[in-house]
């Protein structure tokens, strides 16, 4: 056991993307299609509301709703909010407002972004049009943004009716999202994560079960107590038991078949899991000896291979498979 | 009474401190110590408890199922009754207590936690908007709630000196929270989004809570003055915030009525305004006249650990009940932009 001072705590940069392929409607392909085309449609509920964006049931009834129709592109901001700072993504890089736009002919509302000079040349109630993107696609960001329109409304704007129809309706949207993190395992995982760098093996101990948990989490999930007392464990262990991987990950450098095992390292109170080398994959079995195999510079374990003892008996691992 | 079938109240609370980084601990470091509390309280052991339900949303981190971690802090051995949303544990405390009426459990166990900075909260809440028509612009969570504000300000409801009046008392009222991340005076700042300054935006860190249930007797053995739950209720609005007017919260309003927040006064309200302007929207749905004390905890303008925020809002009530500060008190929780989601309880101690 050690009570060495805790290293400091490991953070690294983390991303998560996802494009997910998001499949459309009837509505949302009109609607979509349409800002492609320069066209704004929205839809009709039983009671006569026109809603742009078009939702495909009624908010209120929840009734299905297809009754399609065209809105004008200039429109009523009916709030906003300046945004001196715009963030990644957002639809203008320069400071823009933020807005609520009824459309001509409608009767709710839809965000997007308005192009002004600043704060004081924006009211609740002005008057904006659309700003059509340079290539549009099918997306929402067809619509580049709103920019102020001097133009007085129609009289008494109407909705007309529209079939949806396009040639090569748009049926799908691929909704990009990529988060940035800043990622820290925290405390006992700093701790081994900087063990292995090197080349030790630590896990905590429960102080209530007394097991010995590697990789440590910070906890006995038995118990739900801190684990905080460290313990070096292997380096050499036992496979409880194994897998023959036959498929090859896409990225990863290593030939199949190879054997993907869980490894009791002595000492620990649980298997982790590591690839096993340095014998034929069909010559691996539970009981085999084994130890860890650092590349040259590598901060973790490469792989583990044969001691070359005997075979550990069954009842001495049977607990931890 | 006669609302439910069973009587069931709130026995304990804790809650961790408030921070703007805890890069120390993992997230299950970061929930056990008010495990630890709640259990502490009320003298229950994990075996004990009937069933646990926990609220949290791995994208804050960007963590695949740390729920399932943090149970580790939990002890689920031998196997437990457990269940998880992906909300604010507010909505985790509903699930448990529905539990608890079905008679399929006694006392329930319910936390919720969120690490929010390892990421960037405002990007990571865009992504739960349409995606078809809103995601793609990212529209941060400020920016929606300045929609808002300007919505309320034009309609004369507010002002920015009434928002940073909000935003001072509650920071104020926290000068009496140890676990609060913002107290005192602060700055009420520069443009977030205007109308919005950083005094009217919540502060963003990291934190957990807990709460203990019990049912009828068995919330009398554990606590003194239990925090019966004698009404509770959620509602949601069209997400797309072009449908909604924005200041209002007809399902603040619904929910109060199920849970019977208008029967009788209420002397506290733990509002979940996690925006200054939010607060204006909830006093107006509620009800609320100048003579209930909103917010003593300091609210969510004092520490909005997300996920927990809203958990601790009930918590703050219930606490108030067990301290005989209260007799009937409002607990509500909100999720999504601009009010869309909103939770209400009322809380109610023994009267002598």
């Amino acid at each position: 056991m050690t009570a060495a001072s805790p290293p400091e705590i490991l953070r690294a940069p983390l991303v998560v993307e996802f494009p997910f392929t998001r499949s459309l409607g009837p509505v949302q392909s009109a609607f979509l299609t349409g800002l492609r085309e320069g066209v704004v449609l929205g839809v009709r509920s039983a009671d006569g509301k026109v809603m742009v964006p078009p939702v495909e049931y009624d908010p209120v009834t929840a009734e299905e709703i297809r009754d399609l129709v065209e809105v004008g592109t200039s429109g009523t901001v009916t709030t906003w909010a300046w945004n001196g700072s715009p963030r990644p993504n957002q639809p203008l890089a320069t400071p823009f407002a933020w807005v609520l736009v009824r459309l001509d002919g409608a009767d709710t509302a839809l965000l997007h972004a308005l192009d002004a000079p600043g704060p004081e040349a924006v009211t609740t109630g002005m008057r904006v049009r659309v700003r059509w993107a340079g290539e549009q696609t099918g997306a929402i960001t067809d619509i580049a943004c709103f920019e102020p329109d001097a133009g007085a409304p129609e009289p008494d704007p109407q909705a007309t009716p529209h079939s949806g129809e396009f040639t090569d309706a748009v049926t799908g949207i691929v909704a990009e999202a990529r988060l940035d993190y800043s990622y820290s395992p925290g405390r006992a995982q700093t701790a081994y994560i900087a063990g292995l760098s090197e080349r030790k093996t630590i896990g905590e101990r429960c102080p209530s079960c007394h097991k010995v948990y590697v990789p440590p989490r910070g906890a006995c999930p038995t118990c739900g107590v801190a684990t905080t007392d460290r313990v070096e464990v292997g380096p050499a262990g036992t496979v409880t038991t194994f897998c023959i991987v036959n498929i090859k990950a896409k990225n990863l450098d290593i030939e199949v078949p190879y054997v993907y095992a869980h490894i009791a390292l002595d000492g620990a109170g649980l298997a982790l899991h590591g690839r096993i080398g340095g014998i034929p994959y069909d010559q691996v079995r539970m009981g085999l000896r084994v130890e860890p195999v650092w590349t040259e510079g590598g901060s973790y374990p490469d792989h583990y291979r044969p001691t070359g003892e005997p075979d550990a008996d069954y009842d001495v691992y049977k607990e931890l498979i | 009474m006669a609302r439910y079938a069973r009587e069931v109240a709130v026995v304990a609370f804790a809650q961790s401190d408030h921070l703007r980084r805890t890069d120390e601990l993992s997230e299950v470091e970061m929930v056990m110590p008010v495990l630890h509390q709640v259990l502490a309280a009320t003298g229950l052991k994990a075996g004990e408890i009937g069933f646990t339900c926990s609220g949290s949303s791995d994208y804050l981190m960007g963590r695949a199922f740390s729920f399932t971690m943090t149970l580790d802090g939990v002890g689920a051995w031998p196997p437990i009754s457990e269940s998880h949303v992906e909300m604010d544990g507010a909505w985790a405390l509903y699930e448990a207590w529905v539990k608890i009426q079905t008679g399929e459990a006694d006392t329930a166990l319910v936390y919720s936690y969120g690490k929010s900075s390892p990421g960037s909260v405002r990007d990571v809440l865009t992504r739960q908007l349409d995606p078809y028509y809103v995601a793609p612009l990212w529209p941060d969570s400020v920016a929606m709630a300045a929609l808002q504000a300007q919505a309320l300000i034009d309609a004369g409801e507010t002002d920015e000196a009434g928002l940073a009046a909000i935003g001072a008392r509650s920071r104020a009222s926290a000068s009496a929270n140890p676990h609060a991340q913002l107290s005192g005076a602060v700055a009420q700042g520069e443009y977030q989004v205007a109308p919005l300054r950083t005094g009217d935006c919540p502060p963003i860190g990291d934190g957990a809570a807990a709460v203990i249930l019990a049912a009828g007797d068995v919330a009398r053995r554990l606590c003194e003055r239990p925090a019966w739950i004698t009404g509770i209720d959620h509602r949601i609005e069209a997400h797309s915030l072009g449908l909604r007017d924005l200041t209002d919260s007809p399902s603040t309003r619904i929910a109060a009525e199920h849970a019977g927040v208008f029967e009788s006064p209420v002397d506290t309200a733990e509002l979940h305004a996690p925006f200054s302007s939010q607060e204006v929207v909830l006093r107006k749905a509620l009800g609320l006249g100048g003579d209930v004390a909103v917010n003593p905890s300091g609210g969510a303008l004092a520490a909005n650990p997300m996920m927990a925020a809203g958990l601790i809002r009930i918590g703050e009530a219930a606490a108030r009940i067990h301290r005989g500060e209260s007799d009937r008190a409002v607990a509500h929780a909100t999720s999504g932009p601009c009010l869309q989601q909103n939770l209400v309880a009322v809380l109610e101690g023994d009267r002598a």
